[in-house]
C-alpha cells in the first residue's frame, strides 16, 4: 500500500474495467473510514497531514472508477493510450454532423424554454451511452484493443459533453 | 462497522479524560452551543434558562457590548449600532448585500469584505460574529465547568469560500479551537440519522433565517455521504418579513420611513409570518413615531401571494441537486426539514409537492443542526466509544476555477466533488523570457470571471527566462474537509521549486488575528495567558500519549534506530510539557511531529492493508 499506487491498487482491484459497483463502493467505504482527516482529528500533525493525502488520493480513485467513462479513460492511460492526446483519429463525419445537429436542437430548446424536449434528449443520449459502455467492455478487458476503445471514448466524452450542456439549459430554464 | 483500530492510539491512551467540545450554530436570527453529556446531545441554555441566543450584537457608547436578548431589546433605540443578521455580510462586499437600502447600517465598503462604523469603531462582520461566538462560548464553559478543548462550527452548505474563512476567523478570534466547519445541513442529518437509525437516501430542506440549503444524502451503516449540494446563501426567512414589510408600507401607504419606525415595522411583519404559522390570519397593528397608524390584517393566502417568488427560488437548487446527484424524487426515502422558516405552511406544503410526500417534522428545527454538530464535535475530540462511530463525506457545493485567457474560467474542481480533493494544473508562458505570471482564482458556476467570485489573485515570480511555451508551471489545488482552498504553485522543467502558498485574499492572517486577539481585553488577561499554556501542555500531553501508544502498538513497522529517534523526541518534548514555555513546547511538538511522519505513512499503509485484506486476496495482485 502506498500513496503512489494507481487507483485499482489502492482500492486493492484488478485493473480491468468489468466493474462490481457494490464492491467497489464498500472498499471505497472501509478505506476511506480508516484514512479520513476526521478519524485523525485528535492526533498530531504528521497523522493529519497524511490522512488528508490519503483521503485525497482515495476520493480520486473511487471517483474516477466509478464513473464508467472516467474508469475507460484512465484505463487507456495506464495502457499509454491518453484518447485526449490522440487528436490524429478524426471523427467519423456523419457522428459529427448527428452531434452538431444535437447541439441545435438542444440550444432551440432552452431559447424556446421547452424543457420536455430537454428531459426527452437527456433520456436519449443516456440510453446510447450505456449502451456503448456495453461495448467499451470487451474491448478493454478481452481484445485488448485500445485503438478502438479510444475511439469509442472520444464518442463518449462528446456525448457525456452534450448531456452537461442539456443539462445547463435545463437549470437556465428553472433559474 | 468496527473499523476504529487506527484512531485507537490516541483514543485508548487516556479512557478517562473527556475532552469539553461543543457544536455551535452560528445562524442568521440565532445561534446555540450544544454538547454530548453522558452520551445525549445537548444545548446548553444560558443563565437564565434560553436555549436560544438571537445572533444580534449591540456596541454601546461607553465600550460595552450586549449580545443576545439584551442587544436585541435595543435595536429599536439603536438601530445604528444594534447589528442583525450579520451572518448576511460574512465574506461579502457592499454590492452583494440585497436590500442595503432599507438598513439603518453605517456600511464601508472595504477591500473583500464589506464593514460597518459603529459607536465603538469600525467593525469586520468577522468580528461581530466573533463577539457572538465569544458569548457562546463563555455560556459553554460556565456550564461545562472548564475550558473548551475544540468546537465545530456549522456553516450553510453552499457558503462559498470566502464566507467559510469568514467564519473560521470569527471562530478564532473568539478564541475557539475549530475541529471542523461543519454544513448545517448534514449536521441536522448526523442528529437526525443517529437518532432514527435510517438508512437509504434523504433529502435535507434547511431553510434558516437568511440561508437556505438543500442537501442529497446517503445514509449507509455509519457513514453519511452527501451526493449533491445547493441553495441559496441570501434568501431565508428574512426575505419573507420583507415581503410582508413592503406589503404593510403599500397598504398603509406610509411616508419614508425614519430607521426605528422601519425596525419596529420589519419587527411586526416578523411577528405576523410567524402567527400564520398557527393561525389563518395575523393582525398589524402599531403606531409609528411619525403619528402614522398601522391597523392591517395579514391572512395566510395573501401571505402566501406575496412570497409565491420566495417559495419558487427555494424549488430551482432542489431539482438542480437532484439532478447533480443523478436522481429523481422518487429514489428520496424522506425529506427532513431544518431551519425555522421551514414552518411556513406554504414552504411545507411546496416541498410536500416536489418530493411527492409528507415532509419530515419530528425535530425541532431550530435545535437539531446545534445538535449534530455537538455530537460531531465530541467524535472529532476523541470522545469516542467503541460502537459510536460514524463517517461524514461531504461536497464542495460551488465550482473552483482559474481565469484563462479573455476573462473565461476554465474549471479545476466541478461542484459536488467529495472532500477533500486535489487538483492540479498545468500553465505555461506565453511570451519569450517571461518570468512572472498572475493567476486568478475563482469560485462559481458562470462562464465568466467576472459573474464569479473572485477567491484569490497572485503571481508566480522568478520564473527562469525560456522560450514562450516552455516552462511548466503546475499549479495545485487543495480543498480541505472544511471546505477550504489552498493553492500552491511550483515551476517544474528546472528543478528549482518556485513555490508558493495562498491565501483567499479577504481572509485574514495568522498576524491579523494575533494583532486583533491581542487587541481585545479578553486576551490581556493573566487568566488568559494561563489557559493558553494549559492547553498546549494537554495538547502535548496528548500527541506523547497518542505517540506511545502508536509504538507499542506497530514497533515492528520501525527499525531500532528509527523507533530510538522518535523515542528521543518524545524524551525532549516531556522535559518541557510542563513547563511554563510555550515556545519551547511548540518547538518540541513539532520536531516529534516531524520525526514520526515517516511512521505516521507506514501505520496508515497498514491500515489500509487491514482495510482490505480479507475480501479477494486473490485479485490483490493482479
Amino acid at each position: 500500500m502506498s500513496l503512489l499506487q494507481d487507483h485499482f491498487a489502492l482500492l486493492g482491484l484488478p485493473r480491468r474495467y468489468r466493474l462490481d459497483g457494490t464492491d467497489l463502493e464498500r472498499r471505497y467505504r472501509d478505506v476511506q473510514s480508516r484514512v479520513h482527516p476526521d478519524k485523525h482529528a485528535h492526533l498530531g500533525d504528521a497523522d493529519r497531514r497524511q490522512a488528508m493525502q490519503w483521503a485525497t488520493q482515495v476520493n480520486a480513485a473511487y471517483q474516477t472508477l466509478k464513473n464508467p467513462l472516467a474508469r475507460g479513460r484512465y484505463l487507456l492511460e495506464l495502457a499509454g493510450h491518453d484518447p485526449q492526446v490522440e487528436h490524429n483519429t478524426a471523427m467519423p463525419t456523419e457522428f459529427l454532423v448527428e452531434q452538431m445537429e444535437l447541439r441545435e436542437a438542444v440550444a432551440e430548446a432552452r431559447s424556446s424554454g421547452a424543457s420536455e424536449v430537454l428531459e426527452a434528449l437527456s433520456d436519449q443520449i443516456k440510453r446510447e451511452i450505456n449502451n456503448q459502455f456495453r461495448t467499451l467492455q470487451p474491448l478493454l478487458d478481452e481484445s485488448h484493443d485500445y485503438e478502438a476503445a479510444a475511439g469509442l471514448v472520444r464518442r463518449l466524452m462528446f456525448q457525456e459533453k452534450l448531456l452537461q450542456e442539456i443539462h445547463d439549459a435545463l437549470e437556465a430554464i428553472e433559474a | 462497522m468496527a473499523l476504529l483500530q487506527i484512531a485507537e492510539p490516541g483514543g485508548s491512551s487516556a479512557p478517562h479524560e473527556h475532552r469539553l467540545a461543543v457544536g455551535i450554530d452560528l445562524g442568521t436570527t440565532n445561534s446555540l452551543v450544544a454538547t454530548v453529556r453522558s452520551g445525549m446531545s445537548v444545548v446548553l441554555n444560558d443563565d437564565h434558562g434560553h436555549g436560544l441566543l438571537p445572533s444580534v450584537v449591540r456596541y454601546r457608547p461607553d465600550g460595552a457590548i450586549s449580545v443576545g436578548y439584551d442587544a436585541q431589546a435595543g435595536q429599536g433605540d439603536d438601530p445604528k449600532n444594534t447589528i442583525v443578521s450579520v451572518k448576511r455580510f460574512m465574506g461579502r462586499s457592499r454590492k452583494d448585500i440585497t436590500h442595503v437600502e432599507s438598513m439603518p447600517y453605517d456600511f464601508v465598503d472595504a477591500e473583500g469584505m464589506v464593514k460597518l462604523r459603529t459607536v465603538q469603531g469600525i467593525k469586520s462582520p468577522v468580528e461581530i460574529s466573533a463577539d457572538i461566538l465569544r458569548k457562546l462560548r463563555a455560556q459553554a464553559e460556565r456550564s461545562l465547568g472548564g475550558p473548551l478543548a475544540g468546537a465545530v462550527i456549522t456553516v450553510p452548505a453552499y457558503f462559498d469560500d470566502a464566507q467559510r474563512q469568514a467564519t473560521k476567523d470569527a471562530a478564532r478570534l473568539a478564541g475557539l479551537n475549530v475541529l471542523r466547519l461543519l454544513n448545517e445541513p448534514t449536521a441536522a442529518a448526523v442528529a437526525y440519522g443517529l437518532d432514527n437509525g435510517i438508512e437509504g437516501i434523504y433529502a435535507v430542506f434547511d431553510l434558516g433565517g437568511g440561508t437556505f440549503d438543500i442537501s442529497i444524502l446517503k445514509l449507509t451503516k455509519g457513514v453519511f455521504e452527501v451526493l449533491a449540494t445547493g441553495g441559496d446563501s441570501a434568501l431565508g426567512g428574512d426575505d419573507f418579513d420583507q415581503r410582508v414589510f413592503c406589503w404593510i408600507i403599500e397598504e398603509a401607504k406610509l411616508a419614508p420611513l425614519s430607521h426605528k419606525d422601519a425596525r419596529v415595522l420589519l419587527t411586526r411583519a416578523r411577528e405576523a409570518k410567524e402567527h400564520l404559522t398557527a393561525h389563518g390570519e395575523a393582525p398589524i397593528t402599531v403606531k409609528l413615531g411619525s403619528g402614522e397608524y398601522v391597523d392591517l390584517r395579514l391572512t395566510t393566502e395573501l401571505f402566501a401571494d406575496i412570497t409565491r417568488t420566495l417559495v419558487q427560488k427555494t424549488l430551482g437548487p432542489t431539482k438542480k441537486a437532484l439532478r447533480d446527484a443523478g436522481l429523481s424524487v422518487d429514489d428520496i426515502k424522506g425529506v427532513v426539514m431544518v431551519g425555522g422558516a421551514t414552518r411556513m405552511p406554504q414552504i411545507q406544503h411546496a416541498v410536500g409537492q416536489l418530493f411527492k410526500q409528507e415532509p419530515l417534522n419530528n425535530l425541532d428545527p431550530d435545535k437539531v443542526v446545534a445538535l449534530g454538530a455537538a455530537t460531531q464535535a465530541n467524535l472529532l475530540a476523541g470522545n469516542r466509544a467503541a460502537d459510536d462511530d460514524w463517517l461524514l463525506l461531504d461536497v464542495i457545493p460551488l465550482s473552483l476555477g482559474i481565469e484563462t485567457m479573455g476573462g473565461l474560467v476554465e474549471k479545476v474542481i466541478p461542484r459536488n466533488s467529495t472532500l477533500p480533493i486535489a487538483r492540479a494544473q498545468e500553465f505555461t508562458t506565453y511570451k519569450d523570457g517571461q518570468t512572472a505570471m498572475a493567476i486568478q482564482v475563482v469560485q462559481g458556476e458562470r462562464e465568466l470571471v467576472s459573474d464569479c467570485r473572485s477567491l484569490a489573485r497572485f503571481e508566480l515570480r522568478g520564473i527562469p527566462p525560456m522560450v514562450a511555451g516552455a516552462a511548466r508551471i503546475r499549479v495545485s489545488f487543495q480543498v480541505d474537509a472544511d471546505g477550504l482552498l489552498s493553492v500552491t504553485a511550483q515551476e517544474q522543467t528546472t528543478g528549482r521549486e518556485a513555490r508558493i502558498e495562498v491565501k483567499p485574499s479577504y481572509g485574514l492572517t495568522d498576524d491579523e488575528i494575533a494583532a486583533m486577539l491581542k487587541d481585545s481585553i479578553d486576551y490581556a488577561s493573566d487568566d488568559v495567558q494561563r489557559r493558553a499554556l494549559r492547553e498546549l501542555q494537554v495538547d502535548g500531553e496528548r500527541l506523547i500519549q497518542a505517540t506511545q501508544s502508536a509504538l507499542d502498538q506497530d514497533a515492528r513497522l520501525l527499525s531500532a534506530q528509527e523507533r530510538a529517534d522518535i523515542e528521543i523526541c518524545i524524551e525532549k518534548l516531556k522535559s518541557v510539557v510542563t513547563g511554563e514555555d510555550r515556545r519551547a513546547i511548540d518547538v518540541a511538538m513539532d520536531e516529534l511531529s516531524r520525526g514520526t511522519a515517516e511512521f505516521a505513512a507506514r501505520r496508515m499503509n497498514d491500515s489500509v492493508k487491514q482495510a482490505l485484506s480479507g475480501r479477494n486476496i486473490e485479485e490483490f495482485d493482479a
